[in-house]
């Protein structure tokens, strides 16, 4: 967890807003400083969502806002949280925001709701929120925290979303619930890939994706 | 006695927390890497879920579902405060691996020894949550929460002592460099979750 390459200037009195530091912040998380593959966390919700595109959209958007928000408002009261409780208060902030967005889930789109199913709730237990609770904003000012939570989770969705667009396209020949795959090809013989369908696809395809990042950028060897 | 037998076996490998539903990932990689410290964790994990499931269940029947607080007064009869659940299950979590680990540096120095810098490792733990997430969606009871439990903590266990088993043999291996460490556990995970997808359809 503690892979923490971003370094953010304390005296910021007149920084401006989006600041090459701030910048680095929220760009680090996309690829050298990625949340699953380089930082190991949050790898347990990432694999069962990611048969569909659609509902691995949800979970980024999901897990992107309750990172960046329980960020800001950890960040926000960081001083006064006891030492001894402080996981427990912070479960506490994910947990009320992670409640909101399944509410919000379950009011307007049912079927992604129960699709999801038990994910939405895990949501709370995802390691990238707890990760960033402890190794950035406790520390932090508000506002880098706010951005290194939408920097990781959006890290995150990326990589979702990439096994997503994979694991459909060759699963079922779609690609957001539309044809994606031409009908000849299906009259050619062409047969969809079942194995897309099962879980253990999900793991293999986040290994060569590990794989071709790290092969691309050796300073990412044996991080872990 | 074989409806309890045969949800334990489902729980154990058919169903497996980490080969099926990746609950657990992140401690499953992270402590894996020596029997030892692997079976650990293991062990914790059975305790506390089967600890705070049940407490789960009791708190979910008895507080939360519509009309669970008749109890209290008839006229709370219509309240429903399920949506609460996510903070009550967390909390009880945090709360009791709090409590567990206290009353074990109390009364069992070598027990915490072992298993004590687990213990804050398990409140995050997805598949703790998620045990009690599944038990409230599937609406199992009181025994069938416990049978489960059970189960979803021993497949835990078996899946991160066989993982540790192989990694201790990787070491010795010769890999490419780029897919060492996280990119070979990955590959080595999926294989494990498609043998244990010959164990589908599997009934007593």
């Amino acid at each position: 967890m503690s892979v923490e390459t971003a370094t953010v200037p304390q005296e910021a009195k007149k920084e401006a807003l989006f600041s090459k530091k701030n910048r680095r912040v929220l760009r680090d998380p996309l690829d050298d400083n990625n949340p699953i593959t380089v930082q190991v966390l949050g790898i347990c919700s990432a694999l069962a969502v990611t048969v569909q595109v659609k509902p691995a959209l949800i979970m980024a958007i999901g897990v992107t806002l309750v990172t960046a928000f329980s960020s800001l408002i950890v960040s926000l009261i960081r001083d006064s949280i006891p030492g001894r409780i402080r996981m427990i208060v912070q479960l506490v902030v994910v947990a009320l925001l992670v409640t909101l967005v399944d509410q919000i889930l379950k009011a307007y789109m049912f079927d992604v709701s129960k699709k999801l199913s038990v994910f939405v709730g895990l949501i709370i237990t995802n390691c990238i929120v707890m990760g960033r609770l402890e190794a950035f904003a406790m520390s932090k000012k508000p506002w880098p925290s706010f951005l290194d939570g939408i920097g990781n989770g959006v890290g995150y969705g990326i990589i979702l979303v990439v096994v997503a667009v994979i694991r459909e396209v060759f699963g079922s020949g779609t690609l957001l619930g539309f044809k994606v795959v031409p009908q000849f090809l299906y009259d050619m013989g062409y047969v969809n890939n079942g194995m897309m369908m099962l879980p253990p696809m999900a793991l293999f395809l986040i290994g060569i994706y590990i794989w071709i990042q790290r092969a691309r950028n050796p300073k990412l060897f044996n991080v872990s | 006695m074989e409806h309890y037998l045969n949800m334990f076996i489902k729980a154990v490998f058919v169903e497996n927390a980490i080969f099926a539903f990746f609950l657990g990932m992140c401690s499953y990689l992270a402590v894996s890497k020596k029997i030892k410290t692997a079976s650990g964790l293991g062990i914790a994990v059975i305790f506390v879920m089967v600890l705070t499931t049940p407490l789960n269940y009791i708190i979910l029947e008895h507080l939360l579902k519509p009309g669970a607080l008749a109890w209290v007064h008839p006229s709370l009869a219509t309240v429903d405060l399920t949506f609460l659940a996510f903070i009550l299950f967390i909390s009880t979590i945090a709360g009791a691996v709090q409590l567990v680990e206290m009353v074990v540096e109390k009364f069992s120095p070598a027990l915490y020894n072992s298993l004590g810098i687990f213990l804050p490792l398990i409140t995050v733990n997805c598949s703790i949550l998620g045990a009690s997430l599944f038990m409230q969606e599937r609406e199992y009871n009181f025994s069938e929460t416990l049978v489960f439990s059970v189960g979803t903590g021993t497949g835990f266990f078996l899946a991160i002592v066989l993982m540790a088993a192989i990694r201790e043999r990787l070491r010795y291996s010769n890999i490419p460099n780029p897919l060492q460490g996280l990119g070979i556990a990955m590959i080595i995970t999926g294989l494990m979750a498609m043998a244990f997808l010959s164990f589908s359809g599997i009934q007593l």
